[in-house]
């Protein structure tokens, strides 16, 4: 599409480079639509990177114009300059120029909501006093004009200082080549006038400015204007640097002088909304809001018992579609990951090649890949979420059971999402405003029963637990039903327990702007997923390779020759005596027998002899000890472990696993998978944190290693002591 | 009588706020402050947060900070 473009403009610009022409913020209400204008305007030119020390995205985009290439960056969205969380202090701090690597916007574009005006015309008064060039895209004009609302545009544009106004509709592209033709012209625009929302505060902040001498030359009188309101700890460390002890004494005098004993924030929003009530009963004749449909609609789909309804409507369609739709897909991406092994194993001569193509490479691809379907899945219907605006309807739905336990209402969704997969779970945690509701969200989202568990739990309870009816419930259904149980307690324990400790803060106050239902827009919706795979291919996808790899070294290396030629001598003395089907078993079970003996004799083998006493109070082997090793970056690879290290093969079916299993038995004759060991092994794999790309995830998103390692080495701990005690307690 | 104690339907204009909580301050920031007018929808499960039309915009708040707004009914309320 930018090549057509390329063509069309004058030869000189297309010997050079293009010329950078600027940079733009994007800013603007949540929910304002920001997002699908940033998209329409850059396509799939954007680079997500992050803000330095904090985990907040930091999304740039490229727009191309004739004059030139312009970089957009699409701030959080903020309702004003005094920040609340996290992503909004981004924003402001980039607004005035106060974030390190991201230079001070050349134009601003404001996005506003014509359907909620009254809360945009807060934030559009604070952007004007910033003196910078300024630029209005008026969103979801289509939609106010068909609730009857009329907006006077020019007159609008007037009361603001002669801000430009461009009405847009974000989801078909009106409008937009008036906006870009603006937008080229942004950085040369002559910032909005002075409105005079206040004359009180800009007149002490201009007296204060010149009668004070800041340390930085570029402070100006927005800075000074928010280091009178703001009495944030960011906000005064600011200030702070910036003047003496003498200056900032003034600063607080005339805080006193203006404020008395009110805090500033309330005296702020009394006198802008005071002016925004006059400019609103100029401009805009509203539209009777409640007569709407979707109004109407979303009324009575977020009161209590039809919320509900949907709430577990919604919930079950999700689920129904992450294991029905995935699953056919999951069988089809193993088929071809182990038949592509098969074939490669078959034509390329034995060798440690081979079997680092084979076994860790190809593997190794293929424990990526196999989790993409459901990630996929999971995925969309959580941008789904976000883009109707259900995502909030829910979290205002559970808020109060969710407070039970420490959180709010935000964390249901990502905590719901675990029980397919941690890791969408753990990336959807961005949706909670307070950071140590998030972290104890991230924390509590492994816990929960996820997909690749369920191969570990089949095979264990399928082999173990006597399938016989306990009244008139089926014990192993039961024994299932009990480790779900497990997770839940887990991590809702687990949540609980860090916010009276480590999380502990003052109660964080559930304050939402409810978006009504709207139609998800398509292109919004495909840009989001393929960023997330992107980003979980990226992060995960490596490390979950890497892992496997390692693994794949660890099992492999050292060969001993021993074991070959036995095998060998084994194999000849088959061949001589028996003959078509038979001498195939036969020779199957040789080959089985050989690889177990050299896993036996592998670092894998000789770690899990290592550590076998550690797992000795649990009942487990160095056998199992292994396998549990090697399930480290995937928990559902300790199946193929178990089954090459007994002999069965890597891919053997579980019947024959089981029944091989069952006769395991430690050297004095005893077996070693009794019901209290195989309990214990349950609720360890219930609590354990065997997953590599969670750790990863959970890296990424808290931007540290001090939440991965602990994450980590909690789960283990807490899997042990419960196998430990199952075991004990089971075994008298 | 404050914004906790309305029966669903119910408007009103807010009369006085208690800025002291951050959490009100934020509200104040949407557009709750003295003179406004509003109308409560409905609560959710277990009776809390409450959910608000101000404006045109849904506005939902927990009981914590919905007392600290005294509210005066207008017309068409029996109240």
């Amino acid at each position: 599409m930018t090549d057509n473009r390329e063509i069309t403009v004058p030869l000189s610009s297309v010997a050079i480079p293009r010329r950078k022409a600027g940079t733009i913020a994007l800013v603007g209400n949540p929910n304002a639509g920001k997002s699908t204008v940033f998209n329409r305007l850059t396509g799939m030119r954007q680079h997500t990177g992050n803000y330095p020390g904090v985990t907040v995205e930091k999304k740039t985009g490229r727009v191309s114009l004739p004059e030139g290439e312009f970089d957009l960056i699409d701030l959080p969205g903020t309702y004003g300059m005094s920040p609340y969380s996290a992503d909004e202090r981004i924003a402001v701090d980039v607004l005035l120029g106060r974030m390190p690597g991201t230079p001070p916007p050349d134009g601003i574009l404001a996005i506003v909501d014509s359907t909620q005006l009254y809360q945009s015309l807060y934030f559009l008064q604070q952007l004007i006093e910033l003196e910078r060039p300024l630029l209005v895209a008026l969103t979801m004009t289509d939609v106010a004009r068909r609730n009857g609302a009329h907006i006077d545009i020019d007159g609008l544009s007037e009361r603001l200082g002669g801000v430009p106004i461009v009405p847009v509709v974000a989801t078909t592209g009106r409008g937009f080549p008036e906006l870009k033709r603006r937008l080229a012209e942004l950085p040369h625009t002559a910032p909005p006038r002075a409105v005079g929302v206040w004359p009180e505060l800009r007149r002490t902040a201009e007296s204060l400015l010149a009668e004070l001498r800041p340390a930085s030359p570029t402070v100006g009188i927005a800075d000074m204007e928010r280091a009178l309101i703001d009495d944030d700890a960011v906000t005064t460390a600011w200030w702070e640097r910036m003047f003496d002890a003498g200056a900032r004494q003034r600063i607080m005098e005339a805080r006193r002088e203006l404020f008395g004993d009110e805090p500033a924030r309330a005296v702020e929003a009394r006198e802008r909304y005071r002016w925004i009530r006059q400019v609103l009963s100029d401009v805009q004749q509203e539209g009777s809001t409640l007569e709407r449909q979707g109004a109407r609609l979303s009324a009575w789909l977020s009161r209590p018992w039809p919320a509900t309804g949907l709430f577990l409507l919604s919930m079950a369609v999700v689920f129904q579609a992450v294991f029905a739709w995935a699953t056919p897909l999951m069988d089809l991406i193993d088929g071809a990951v182990s038949g592509i092994g098969h074939y490669l194993a078959g034509v390329l001569p034995e060798s440690m090649f081979t079997s680092f193509l084979v076994d860790g490479v190809i593997a190794g691809v293929g424990s990526v890949v196999i989790f993409l379907p459901q990630i996929l899945i999971l995925f969309l219907f959580l941008i789904l979420m976000e883009d109707t605006g259900y995502l909030a309807r829910a979290a205002f739905l559970v808020d109060r059971a969710m407070r039970s336990v420490g959180l709010s209402g935000h964390s249901v969704i990502p905590l719901l999402s675990g029980f397919a997969c941690a890791v969408p779970a753990i990336m959807a945690t961005r949706v909670i405003p307070n950071r140590r509701d998030r972290i104890a969200t991230i924390l509590a989202a492994p816990f929960m029963t996820c997909s690749a568990r369920l191969p570990v739990y089949a095979l264990l309870i399928a082999a173990f637990v006597p399938d016989r009816s306990v009244g008139f419930l089926n014990l192993q259904g039961l024994v299932l039903f009990g480790l779900y149980i497990l997770s839940i307690v887990g991590g809702v324990g687990t949540a609980l327990l860090l916010k009276r400790s480590a999380l502990r803060g003052e109660r964080p106050t559930f304050m939402l702007a409810l978006p009504e239902f709207r139609y998800p827009n398509l292109r919004t919706v495909a840009i989001k997923l393929l960023e997330r795979t992107r980003i979980f291919l990226r992060r995960a996808g490596t490390v979950i390779f890497a892992v496997a790899v390692v693994i794949w070294a660890l099992a492999y290396f050292p060969r001993s020759d021993a074991v070959e030629q036995a095998a060998d001598a084994a194999s000849v003395q088959a061949s001589a005596e028996y003959e078509g089907a038979v001498l195939e078993k036969r020779l199957q079970e040789i080959e089985n027998r050989a690889a177990a003996d050299q896993l036996a004799q592998s670092w894998l083998g000789r770690a899990g002899h290592v550590i076998a006493p550690v797992f000795h109070p649990l009942g487990w082997d160095w056998r199992v000890s292994a396998a549990v090793i090697a399930g480290f970056p995937a928990r559902e690879v300790v199946i193929a472990v178990l089954g090459t290290i007994y002999a069965v093969g890597d891919e053997a079916d579980e019947e024959r696993l089981s029944a091989r299993l069952n006769a395991a038995t430690w050297p004095d004759g005893s077996p070693v998978f009794t019901l209290p060991v195989v309990l214990g092994l349950l609720v360890f794999y219930a609590w354990c944190l065997q997953c590599v790309a969670t750790l990863a995830v959970i890296r990424r998103e808290t931007n540290s290693w001090r939440w991965p390692v602990f994450a980590w080495a909690y789960m283990t701990g807490l899997g042990y002591l419960g196998a430990f005690v199952v075991y004990q307690v089971f075994s008298r | 009588m404050t914004l906790k104690d309305l029966r669903r339907g119910d408007r009103v204009r807010i009369s006085s706020v208690d800025p002291a909580d951050p959490g009100v301050q934020r509200l104040m920031m949407l557009g709750l402050v003295e003179g406004t007018e509003l109308t409560f929808l409905h609560s959710s499960l277990g009776g809390d947060p409450l959910e608000f039309r101000v404006h045109g915009t849904s506005i939902s708040m927990r009981q914590d900070q919905a007392r600290r707004f005294r509210v005066e009914p207008l017309d068409g309320n029996d109240r």
